[in-house]
């Protein structure tokens, strides 16, 4: 699972990518040299939830340099149950375009038991 | 007065494993099909596991863990499974009863056509390892940190060092430092990466947190809460190398130390055990040595991806729920499946070569020693190779998977032993 790839650099231009087993691989190496991004998963606030966190996660991986901010920006969020899993709770992070969305349902608190 | 109920397949643990095998018996025919789970949701663990990485092979997606768990917990209730939750089993009788608890009914008698096992694992700990220094408070496994963290709120410290490369303590390093903590090293015995390289890459490089390779925690130093660790190097037999000592600051240890497969119903009922997995002895249907009971996902083996847990829970619902409606394949002869050259253990540890009718079936091994170069997987049927395929690399960390043909069933059909073993080509 997993390649190791070698990645030949003229200044910030990839000439070459070696060690790929499928052509994904190009265009991650290239990503990565010109600009990383990573999927965010984290948590924010929720309120009258059957939890008092709601996981969440970018819906596309997101500029690197920009998490951090982004985590900032998502401390701020509270968010009311009950939340449906897919729902936007931040709509175009940062500018990005990129939405992040719930990860999960998450009922109002003592909602009964399913049985 | 004991409330009794009955159906057709009970799975116990509503995790991945659980949730696949409860779709896959309902869809192989059961009609009345309940998973009993100890929390109050469905999901199992992966309601603490929000990074993603999960559903690449089987959804075709990469989700986060509480979103990969929807999924199949829609599909669930879609399905007209039952669900109690809140509810710990504490008993399972050879003849399919369980006794089970909850606020709501007090002691439950559920009789089951047939049962899975899908409990999952629990974690290794401080005292397991035996780590001498003081008991302060600030000593968490990763998981435990997970749970405070993901679920509950709560930050458990705010500089770290996590002893173990399991996956849970990368992954954990990867979330505190986003929490704002400080993760000051990563500390492993063995001197090779436990856990996968992606995380590797993604938690602990991307922030550049420092893994040390043959290394371990001598000494817990604090009084009523951890002040530091005492970091050690160790030579090829885990020894302390005197003199690498370093006292490294810290208010919490985390631990990523190994999981065990949580089988105490298991162990109770006398069921066969392979003690190099910690979990049962299973044939490719995932049925156990007594009948009418079958085992899915991380209480046979530790998977290390979720995808898989699910692929072998509808393997074992599907078996379930032949055997609860009495139509489980009658057959006696079935062949060992040994761990040869290089191999740790093998699931399945049992096989059915008439199973191929039914298509390809599938091994899966770890190895004992990495090799990190082109290496040959072997089959030997009765010491005769049969087949062979070849791995760009093989680790401990990173499970080997074997798919065999239903063309190899001449060759399996008069065999008594498979041994699988890994090789460098000669």
């Amino acid at each position: 699972m997993g390649c190791r790839l070698d990645v030949t650099l003229e200044g910030d231009k990839v000439v070459s990518v070696e060690g790929q087993a499928c052509k994904r691989g190009l265009a991650y190496a290239q990503d990565e040299i010109t600009d990383p991004r990573r999927v965010v998963t984290t948590t924010v606030r929720v309120v009258n939830g059957r939890h008092p966190l709601l996981p969440v996660y970018t819906e596309r991986s997101f500029p690197k340099h920009q998490i951090f901010p982004l985590l900032q920006e998502l401390r701020r969020v509270t968010v009311m149950a009950p939340v449906r899993a897919g729902q936007v709770i931040l709509a175009n992070a940062l500018g990005t375009g990129i939405n992040v969305l719930a990860s999960r349902d998450m009922p109002l608190r003592e909602e009964p038991c399913v049985s | 007065m004991l409330k009794t109920l009955s159906y057709d397949v009970v799975v116990i643990g509503g995790g991945p494993g659980g949730l696949a095998a409860a779709i896959a018996a309902r869809e192989r025919g059961a009609e009345r099909v309940c998973i009993i789970e100890r929390a109050e949701e469905l999901g199992g663990i992966l309601q603490q596991c929000i990074h993603n990485g999960f559903g690449l092979e089987v959804l075709g997606t990469d989700l986060p863990g509480p979103a990969y768990a929807q999924h199949f917990i829609n599909q669930v209730y879609q399905a007209g499974v039952q669900a109690l939750l809140d509810t710990m089993v504490l008993e399972v009788t050879p003849q399919r009863v369980l006794y089970a608890t909850n606020a709501r009914d007090g002691i439950l008698e559920i009789k089951a056509g047939a049962v899975v096992f899908s409990m999952g694992c629990r974690e290794r700990t401080r005292g397991a390892l035996a780590i001498p220094g003081t008991r302060p408070a600030g000593v968490y496994t990763a998981g435990t940190a997970q749970r405070l963290v993901n679920i509950e709120g709560y930050m458990p410290g705010r500089r770290f060092v996590i002893l173990g490369s399991g996956d849970i303590g990368m992954i954990m390093a990867r979330r505190l430092t986003l929490e704002g903590a400080q993760v000051e090293r990563v500390l492993e015995i063995m001197p090779y990466l436990s856990g996968l390289k992606r995380n590797y890459v993604q938690c602990l490089q991307d922030f550049g947190i420092p893994l040390q390779l043959s290394h371990t925690v001598r000494e817990i130093k604090g009084n009523k809460r951890v002040e530091a660790v005492v970091a050690v190097a160790v030579d090829e037999r885990w020894q302390p190398i005197p003199g690498s000592e370093e006292v490294i600051p810290c208010d919490t240890l985390l631990l990523s130390v190994g999981l065990i497969p949580e089988n105490e119903l298991s162990r109770r009922l006398g069921i066969a055990m392979d003690p190099v997995t910690g979990g049962p002895i299973v044939d490719e249907g995932m049925g156990t040595s007594l009948p009418g009971f079958f085992a899915a996902g991380n209480v046979v083996h530790v998977y290390d991806l979720v995808d898989w847990v699910t692929m072998a829970g509808e393997v074992a619902g599907r078996s379930a729920a032949a055997y609860a409606l009495g139509m489980a394949p009658a057959s006696v002869y079935r062949l060992r499946v040994v761990a040869g050259d290089n191999v740790r253990y093998v699931v399945p540890h049992l096989f059915h070569p008439e199973s191929l009718a039914q298509g390809p079936q599938q091994l899966q091994l770890r190895v004992r020693e990495p090799i990190e170069e082109k290496v040959q997987v072997i089959l030997e049927a009765d010491g005769v190779e049969i087949w062979r395929k070849t791995e760009r690399y093989v680790r401990p960390g990173e499970m080997v998977t074997v798919k065999l043909m239903p063309d190899l069933y001449d060759r399996l059909q008069p065999a008594s032993t498979l041994t699988v073993s890994v090789r460098k080509p000669r």
